[in-house]
């Protein structure tokens, strides 16, 4: 006999039906109970309403009742710079990094829409532009980077999107003009060289990307082929973590991406399309450095200027004495971002004094590590909460694949998904995370969510 | 992700969709859900002529749904590079069918009025009881 039972097969279907419908359906338990706050009539001073800034006003509002919160930034609108490569490669719109600065901040909190001038740590007072002196028990210093464009004489800001001169950290309208560059370049063929800054920098994955970004586009496109990609680095290495850097490093090669290392960008003459670079050459018997120099033909230049510490916190005597003495990043403790001579004092993003760090990744990780230490103070105890270096780069490949690299203090990888997403493989995941999950992840670490 | 917990998951929903348009699509899917259960429980069996239909738009939904992943996100299948990469697209198209199975038999059986239902037949291969 090989009848078929119409019931048990009617209610298989039925089953996974239902089933189906309950895993749409299906909740997960809440979070945990929601911490205590705090009674504190604490003044507290934020420079700077970036990723740092933001996040930590939004936490700190949670967790501090009675907190007089002031923070201080002159600029309107708040950038989502991880999304500037997108932009640079024509993937995004500008408006898509641009926000209002208001839009993220929480109720209960002042801002005070100038720049800070001065800060006096002594006296523990800060002064705006506008002439406002606000006296704090503790001080955030999160006021992000400045890029020293004028180091390199020949470039100016208004080169960007024409005569194949791209700069897609200077910021979105930039990102955008970069791309109008960028894709005359890929429509033409030519030379492309890509740079890099001598300085410490946020996020060193985005000049790897966006050389990688355009070589995927070119290749792509009626033009292929009539391309040549030239990437130079101050640096004696690709990227810090020698890992990655040996994996960039095999890719380079096999896109045809020529490697220039030790090679500094010092001038450029645009109309003869020409960059000059410092070249460092090492004696391999003796390790004697000699500096020469050498200039590039361009059809494409994509400029990464140096990066520094504004200049309010370099005249601060905040900044380290010994150390990055021509960028002048905050003096603080790796592991809990407090300033190491003036304890009520703490640096969190790009102007904090620490090996790596720079990227919207690593604030995610720095913001809960200062909001501990610093309600700790408050409640009259120790913190305990540490930063490990943690820094995140989906370093992307091609339009649709990236890496998701994530690395601490001591090169080591350390992978959100070990297993699962490995770091050193170009993935499709990796590239919608990017594209997809970080903005939003980004968004909700504004508010203090994540 | 430092803190992986429901909370942080739905705010990074809330501001992947914003939240208006999250909040719909959820409603949505509950709404269908719903009403799902409800054509099962009124109805209390499974018309196979539905479920047939159902089942022949699970492909229609798979592809759907990883072409529509696939237009929103810039990727292409040439994208692929990895075990996990693979999974996720199976994930994306078992989605899609599922939802499209349910969507199709959900709206079947709400325009038909429950009278209408065929009695499940049975089938015995041609060689009698």
């Amino acid at each position: 006999m090989n009848k078929t039972n119409p019931l048990s097969s009617s209610r298989r279907g039925f089953f996974g039906l239902a089933a189906a419908g309950l895993a749409a359906a299906v909740t997960a338990r809440g979070a945990g109970p929601a911490r205590a706050s705090v009674t504190t009539n604490a003044r507290i001073v934020i420079i700077g309403a970036g990723a740092a800034g933001t996040a930590l006003a939004n936490r700190l509002v949670q967790r501090l009742e009675g907190a007089q919160i002031t923070v201080i930034d002159g600029r309107t609108d708040h950038y989502y710079q991880p999304g500037l490569s997108l932009v640079a490669a024509g993937l995004k719109p500008a408006s898509y990094t641009v926000s209002r600065t208001t839009d993220w901040l929480p109720r209960g909190v002042t801002l005070l829409a100038e720049r800070a001038a001065a800060i006096d740590p002594e006296a523990r007072r800060v002064e705006t532009e506008g002439g406002t002196r606000l006296d704090y028990d503790f001080l955030i210093v999160a006021p992000g980077l400045v890029l020293d464009h004028d180091a390199i004489p020949g470039f100016s800001l208004d080169m960007v999107g024409r005569d194949g001169i791209g700069a897609l950290y200077a910021g979105p309208d930039y990102a955008a003009r970069t791309w109008q560059a960028a894709s005359h370049f890929i429509e033409t063929g030519g030379v492309g060289v890509f740079t890099r800054p001598a300085t410490e920098m946020k996020c060193a994955g985005a000049p790897l990307k966006h050389t990688f970004l355009i070589e995927d586009i070119a290749s792509r496109s009626p033009a292929a082929g009539r391309h040549s990609f030239q990437y130079t680095a101050p640096q004696g290495a690709l990227f810090s973590v020698p890992i990655v850097a040996e994996k960039v490093r095999m890719l380079y090669a096999e896109r045809g991406i020529e490697t220039h290392l030790r090679h500094k960008l010092i001038s450029i003459e645009p109309g003869r399309k020409q960059a000059r670079f410092e070249v460092t050459t090492i004696d391999p018997v003796t390790r004697a450095e000699s500096v020469s120099q050498v200039d590039m033909d361009y059809d494409y230049l994509h400029v990464i200027p140096p990066m520094r510490a504004p200049q309010v916190i370099r005249e601060s005597g905040l900044s380290w004495a010994d150390k990055w003495t021509d960028q002048g990043w905050v003096e603080c403790d790796q592991q809990t971002l407090r300033h190491l001579r003036y304890p009520e004092v703490f640096a969190l993003g790009d102007v904090a004094g620490v090996p790596k760090g720079k990227t919207a990744a690593s604030v995610k990780w720095q913001v809960p590590v200062v909001e501990d230490h610093l309600v700790a103070a408050i409640e009259g105890r120790a913190g305990t909460e540490t930063y490990n270096g943690y820094t995140s780069c989906p370093l992307i490949t091609r339009v649709g694949r990236a890496m998701l690299v994530e690395f601490d203090y001591k090169d080591n990888l350390v992978p959100s998904f070990p297993g699962l997403i490995a770091p050193l493989e170009e993935l499709w995941i990796s590239w919608l995370m990017k594209e997809v999950a970080l903005k939003a992840t980004y968004n909700a670490m504004l508010r203090g969510k994540a | 992700m430092k803190e992986l917990t429901f909370e942080t998951l739905l705010a990074v929903f809330q501001e992947m969709f914003g939240a208006t348009l999250f909040w719909l699509m959820l409603a949505a899917a509950v709404i269908i859900t719903l009403a799902y259960l409800y054509v099962l429980i009124r109805d209390r069996s499974l018309s196979m002529r539905r479920f047939l239909w159902a089942q022949l738009s699970m492909p229609l939904g798979a592809v759907a749904a990883v072409l529509l992943t696939q237009a929103v996100t810039n990727s292409h299948f040439r994208d692929i590079g990895g075990p996990i990469d693979v999974i996720v697209l199976l994930i994306v198209a078992a989605i899609g069918a599922i939802g499209v199975a349910i969507l199709v038999y959900t709206v079947q059986s709400l325009l038909r009025r429950p009278g209408a239902v065929r009695p499940v037949q049975t089938y015995d291969g041609g060689q009698g009881g």
